[in-house]
């Protein structure tokens, strides 16, 4: 019998299949966990006295309430808040106490859990991997059947290694053609979004296919499958091929060995399709406070269009016209090595526009590293950008980096929900390079002339 | 263990109108370095009933008696965004018990369900009729799996085993540890 990819990956992992009375019982390959959404789980497996069952399985790491500027003389990380610093302490314990790894402060490999859990060859093909965060759908770039959960699940995965699902179901999204060079996986994801809405994915996992997915970077891929949940859809999948293989074999340090049956078969059956033209893609930005409102950068303000008021944006406008006020260039959608690289390519022997606020923030320590000896932080900071440490930062601003009521933000985060990077702060959704070119102008701007 | 059950529930409705209420809205992020799941009725919907200065704004979340409209209605798609669970806890505090939609978001809907809060997907026309008369008395069935008012019924879609535990108020995790010996045999054909 043909398969998907989904149902290969699904059904090695398959404890018990679903009946009526009760859902599948799931293995969990890999639990990823964080400082936001853990504190109450370990709270209910305290109170019922029960243990972690696979420590060796689950992996900590700090990343949503962390500061992203350095300790001070004091030694003291500048926290918004006391209780963001609690929280941290609160993951530290719950870690120590039940035996489980954690990329604390100060380790070299900690950063946002999606970008750590790929960089460390922790996140292979075939495997479910859950967090209690709805971007876990970046490691579906790997072949890995990966989704958000909430933190009564997080707490039945340390318990169990598993949770109760019932099989969602599967749809094929198709890219036909390529898209220009200026084209990423960002542009990608918002131009699927656009087409498919809000809502189009939920109760699907989405396979992406296609010669646009075929000559993407493992980070454009991850930017993708990330992007799903924008699309109501939990997990995000792409069946491995040699550039996943090649990139698991540099993150892992050795060999991977190679599943070429980890593919969708030949004649296999989806619930639904989407193909995608994606040669008529071209740098995509939003205009309003939902990620399907997205538009060509070069483009104007279409009608009809929710959330305008909120934006100050009129229909028909030029996005161009529109001043920009903080540029944010990180996030697990876009805080990779390949993003950084993108902005400063656009960046280099130029210089951020006066008045603009740009802030850089390496999705890890690894990534933070990386582009110090490649040159790119000094670029960054050349052309008047601030280089910052590894966190969510200004993606969920949870940590005090935020904009003021007003700001106009070009964000390569994934979410321009109302107030999301500060109250009454505006969010634009574009990739690494749109978001450098938008910086250098001081006003949206597409890269197609940078790239 | 048990957590909290539903069964029906009597009450008046409140309208919000817009689509794509996401977890954002419903709780902002700021609200989230908490580690309790108490106190959160303040932060729900907070920047659409507080001014910055913290003053109440005239939103009809402020402005109705609550305890009497336990029931949301509102526009396509709400809940979508992260999957923070401090939403349908931030929900539950302000007393809200269903959600009622044309569409509701996956894991939204995973983590109401476990929570106590009903989560009701209708069709659009179902969705126009309570949205034209704000207030108005419904009643939701889980038993029945039925939404009444006025002289109409309609009938919603519940996952099976979501809707025992909701009835029942059993906690999902006693099933799961009671899987345990399957777990273990899983894990050992594995290594």
């Amino acid at each position: 019998m043909t398969k998907t990819l989904f149902e290969k990956v699904w059904e090695r992992n398959l404890v018990a299949p679903e009946t009526e009375d009760r859902p599948a019982v799931l293995h969990i390959s890999l639990h990823l966990i964080h400082e936001v959404t853990t504190p109450q789980a370990f709270t209910v497996l305290n109170e019922r006295g029960l243990n972690v069952r696979r420590p060796d399985l689950t992996l900590g790491t700090i990343d949503h309430s962390v500061p992203t500027l350095p300790a001070g003389i004091d030694g003291e990380l500048p926290y918004a808040t006391p209780a963001a610093k609690n929280q941290v302490e609160t993951l530290r314990r719950n870690c120590a106490e039940h035996g489980i790894p954690l990329l604390d402060l100060g380790d070299g490999r900690r950063g946002i859990v999606h970008v750590v859990g790929p960089e460390l060859g922790r996140t292979r093909p075939g495997m479910t991997i859950v967090c209690g965060d709805s971007h876990t759908s970046t490691h579906g770039a790997f072949g890995a059947l990966a989704f958000g959960i909430g933190t009564t699940e997080v707490g039945h995965v340390l318990a169990t290694q598993s949770l109760l699902q019932r099989k969602p179901k599967t749809m094929r999204i198709r890219f036909v053609g390529t898209p220009p060079q200026s084209v990423t996986g960002k542009d990608l994801a918002l131009a699927m979004i656009r087409q498919i809405g809000t809502q189009g994915g939920t109760g699907y996992v989405l396979e992406y296919t296609g010669e646009a997915i075929e000559t993407l970077s493992m980070e454009g891929r991850m930017t993708l499958c990330n992007m799903s949940i924008e699309a109501g859809a939990r997990a995000g999948m792409i069946a491995p091929d040699d550039t996943t293989w090649q990139y698991l074999d540099r993150a892992a340090g050795v060999p991977i060995p190679r599943e070429v049956d980890l593919r969708t078969d030949d004649g296999a059956v989806f619930d639904a399709h989407i193909d995608i033209d994606a040669s008529a893609i071209r740098p995509m930005v939003t205009f309003g406070t939902a990620p399907d409102a997205a538009v060509e950068a070069s483009g104007i303000v279409p009608s009809g269009s929710d959330g305008l008021d909120y934006m100050g944006f009129k229909e028909g406008q030029a996005l161009a016209e529109a001043s920009v006020t903080t540029v944010f260039v990180g996030s697990c959608t876009n805080g990779r090595i390949e993003d950084m690289r993108a902005a400063a390519q656009v960046l280099n022997g130029r210089r951020v526009a006066e008045g603009v606020r740009m802030l850089v923030v390496p999705g890890s320590e690894q990534v933070k590293r990386q582009a110090e000896q490649e040159g790119l932080s000094a670029i960054f900071e050349k052309a008047g950008a601030e280089w910052r440490e590894p966190g969510c930062s200004m993606c969920i601003a949870m940590n005090g980096d935020r904009g003021k009521p007003g700001d106009l933000v070009v964000s390569t985060s994934n979410r321009n929900f109302k107030g999301r990077q500060g109250e009454g702060v505006r969010t634009v959704l574009a990739s690494p390079y749109t978001a450098a070119a938008s910086a250098v102008e001081g006003r949206i701007a597409s890269p197609e002339d940078y790239v | 263990m048990s957590s909290e059950a539903f069964t029906t529930l009597t009450s008046r409705t409140i309208v919000l109108r817009e689509e794509n209420i996401d977890t954002d809205q419903i709780i902002p992020a700021r609200f989230l370095t908490t580690t309790s799941k108490d106190s959160l009725a303040d932060a729900c919907f907070h920047d659409w009933r507080f001014e910055a200065s913290g003053k109440m704004t005239g939103h009809p979340l402020n402005t109705v008696d609550l305890k009497a409209r336990q029931i949301i209605v509102s526009g396509n798609n709400f809940g979508c965004g992260s999957s923070r669970e401090h939403a349908p806890w931030a929900l539950m505090a302000l007393g809200v018990r269903v959600v009622i939609s044309t569409e509701i978001a996956d894991i939204f809907r995973s983590n109401a369900m476990k929570n106590g809060l009903l989560p009701v997907t209708v069709d659009e026309d179902t969705l126009e009729a309570l949205m034209a008369d704000p207030g108005r008395e419904v009643t939701v069935s889980l038993e029945t799996q039925t939404v009444t008012f006025g002289n109409r019924s309609v009938s919603f879609e519940v996952e099976p085993f979501a809707r025992r535990c909701l009835l029942s108020g059993q906690d999902s995790m006693d099933v799961l540890l009671s899987a345990l010996p399957e777990i273990q045999k899983f894990e050992e054909a594995q290594s």
